[in-house]
């Protein structure tokens, strides 16, 4: 198939949104360990967690996962628009009566949409901690930048004007992002076509609590710090 | 059964189209859906108007030719069935029906209801097949031994009658479900097996060309599918492409 080259063909791109999505998923777990580490209170949680950030952007072989991440999500992204775009033109003249839900999941249908909601989400999640950490003028303690400070201060409604509209977002955009797992989990395995009558089952019932239990966890850290300085 | 049709008039391939109510009456309850169309075609010629073009032919559920959009699902509200074995008792009376040619820029309209599906025998032509010797030294197709599940797998994969549900009900016009039925059934079976590889590759590489959508796995096809196909189908073609592309030579 020398014309076709399978970086071509339509089943390479969703290879790609696959496999992404899936090192994605890594990502969120990877993550979600060090987040967690803000439920741990006071001095001992601050260093943990400024030991953790500090480890996270100067230890190189994190560096070079974290560029790996940076590419999968451009990545992701791309990919997902030129395969949109590509799908729009598939079908120019629609139907006038179309019953979506009778045959397939809303999440399913809606892929795009919760995408676009967990990347507006993404930009201003960087701004606010990933950019001061990088290239932000944030205090020192102990040798370390101090982003545990950051961190708290931006979901506290006493310093932090907009906490509690921060703290909606944050949850919203976990809510998207369940959505989204719920079948983009399960549909990476298919179209990399892993597909098993035994595992199958098993991948789906483990997709749905990923779904469920990263999100939930993710979303537990902010509503939980800005409680606790209320 | 009285009721209201909503159907798709579309003089040809460059009309825009529209969509025309004709009220119906006295539809019988046990009628097909293709029987309804009859009764109000002849209700239109009747009236002097020109009669609604659709496809059907064997009207037993068998050789995929009849189509329709029917109320937002491909070959209707029912499973497991196509237009011509959907009956009209699936209906209320006083229901509006909305009726729609299947709906993808492969397979453009040439008249109303009735779609060019001719895209379908293209990807056919590029690798459905298996090449036989027929120079007098044919063996015995079963010769070759096949194990009972195999077979039975092959076979429900080949049950596909190629009618485009599928395409018409994926909200991405893919035709995954129908390119990846087509690959299993030879797939599965010991004669397929020479041009495995370049089969899928090929099949793959028309459906592209003929220019359906991607498949995000919605599962959509699978249910609409008036033959059963399932998804796993398609996993088994992604398996395939993905080592064949990994081991063609070119």
């Amino acid at each position: 198939m020398s014309n076709s080259g399978i970086l071509r063909s339509s089943l390479a791109k969703k290879y790609a949104m696959a496999l992404t999505g899936l090192f994605l998923c890594l990502f969120l777990v990877g993550h979600l360990v060090g987040n967690l580490q803000l439920f741990k209170l006071g001095e001992d949680g601050q260093m943990a967690f400024n030991e953790y950030a500090q480890f996270m952007t100067t230890f190189p072989l994190v560096k070079l996962l974290s560029y790996l991440t940076y590419a999968a999500v451009l990545f992701h992204m791309a990919d997902g628009i030129v395969l949109s775009l590509q799908n729009r033109k598939a079908r120019p003249v629609g139907y006038h009566v179309e019953k979506g839900s009778a045959n397939a999941g809303w999440s399913s249908r809606n892929m795009g949409i919760l995408g676009t909601i967990i990347l507006v989400f993404l930009v201003s999640h960087m701004q606010t901690f990933w950019y001061q950490m990088h290239f932000g003028d944030i205090p020192m303690i102990d040798g370390m930048k101090d982003l545990h400070t950051v961190v708290l201060d931006f979901f506290n409604p006493a310093k932090n004007n907009l906490a509690g509209v921060a703290v909606a977002g944050y949850v919203l955009a976990q809510v998207a992002l369940g959505f989204h797992l719920v079948h983009g989990f399960q549909s990476g395995f298919q179209s990399m076509g892993l597909s098993h009558p035994k595992y199958t089952p098993i991948i789906e019932r483990a997709g749905l609590a990923f779904s469920f239990v990263v999100p939930l966890l993710f979303a537990s850290i902010p509503v939980y710090l800005f409680i606790n300085q209320l | 059964m009285n009721l209201t049709l909503k159907v798709w008039r579309q003089n040809g391939p460059d009309d825009k189209g529209h969509m025309e109510t004709h009220p119906i009456e006295g539809v019988s309850p046990d009628m097909s859906f293709l029987e309804m169309i009859d009764m109000l075609n002849d209700q239109i010629i009747r009236a002097g108007g020109d009669p609604i073009a659709f496809d059907h032919d064997c009207r037993e559920g068998i050789c995929g030719m009849c189509s329709m959009f029917i109320n937002g699902e491909a070959h209707g509200p029912g499973r497991g069935v196509t237009t011509c074995q959907l009956h009209m008792r699936s209906f209320k009376d006083g229901d509006t029906i909305a009726i729609e040619p299947w709906r993808a820029s492969a397979f453009p309209v040439i008249k109303d209801l009735t779609v060019d599906r001719s895209a379908f025998d293209r990807i056919i032509q590029a690798g459905g097949y298996v090449s036989v010797n027929t120079s007098g030294n044919t063996i015995d197709a079963n010769a070759i031994l096949v194990p009972k599940v195999q077979a039975d797998e092959a076979f429900s994969s080949a049950t596909c009658i190629g009618c485009g549900a599928c395409v018409a009900s994926c909200k991405n016009a893919s035709a995954m479900l129908f390119v990846s039925a087509k690959v299993s059934q030879f797939a599965l079976l010991p004669q397929g097996q020479p041009e495995r590889e370049s089969r899928v590759l090929r099949m793959v590489e028309q459906m592209d060309k003929e220019g359906f959508g991607n498949c995000t796995n919605t599962g959509a096809c699978e249910v609409e599918c008036p033959k059963g196909i399932d998804l796993s189908n398609i996993a088994r073609m992604n398996r395939d492409f993905l080592k064949s592309s990994a081991k063609s030579e070119n």
